[in-house]
């Protein structure tokens, strides 16, 4: 399974780790590419923090973040973190929003596995089955 | 992660409390760690692991012993089978 990950708000991110999870159990091989707002996650220190959530939903979104605290839902990030650890799980960076920002492998966050051009995780994905865009 | 004696399984994972797909990612770490012919027990109340651990069971090449509703929870019994 292949995710574009476009999106860089909590409520999109939430399925991204979830989808994953699932991926992973069912003996899936999953790639996952950061791309622009996606990316913008994944830089040092900001998974741990994010919190902003999709403006479509903004009058929910308050209510949606109050029900996932009070029921003590795992973040994305620890979920995500969870599924690289049961199966094989790839992380892209997008090397064209790397370079639109000036980022190198070292400002992102240590789950991210390498940066790679379109050409070569469209490449990639060729070979799965499912290919979402988040 | 505990031993209970009042039910047949030799290890009981209890997930109450934790979301789909919480339950199935508990039990994919802990078969790997069991024997062949062990039977492990989920307990769970998310909705979701009623139809995923047995999707799961098919998938993985191991038994869905059983589903049993339970005060509160659901229990998913499953044979690791290889």
């Amino acid at each position: 399974m292949s995710l574009v990950v476009f999106s860089g708000t909590v409520d999109k991110l939430m399925p991204v780790a979830i989808l994953t999870s699932g991926a992973v159990a069912m003996g899936m091989e999953v790639e996952i590419f950061l791309t622009f707002w996606g990316l913008d996650a994944f830089r040092k220190g900001r998974p741990e923090t994010l919190t902003r959530m999709s403006r479509d939903y903004e009058d929910l979104a308050p209510a949606m973040a109050a029900l996932m605290r009070e029921k003590e839902v795992p973040s994305w990030y620890t979920t995500l973190r969870a599924a690289k650890e049961i199966g094989p799980v790839t992380i892209h960076a997008c090397a064209m929003t790397m370079d639109l920002q000036g980022l190198t492998k070292d400002d992102l966050d240590d789950i991210v596995d390498d940066v790679v051009g379109a050409a070569e995780f469209v490449d990639r994905a060729r070979e799965g089955k499912i290919t979402l865009f988040i | 992660m505990a031993s209970d004696a009042t039910t047949h399984a030799d290890i009981v994972i209890d997930a109450r409390g934790s979301f789909c797909p919480g339950p199935l990612m508990e039990l994919v770490r802990h078969i790997r760690r069991a024997s062949v012919g062990q039977v492990l027990e989920v307990r769970s109340t998310d909705a979701g692991s009623r139809r995923d651990i047995p999707a799961w069971c098919q998938k993985a090449g191991h038994t869905l012993v059983g589903i049993e509703d339970r005060e509160g929870y659901t229990a998913i019994l499953v044979r690791k089978e290889r």
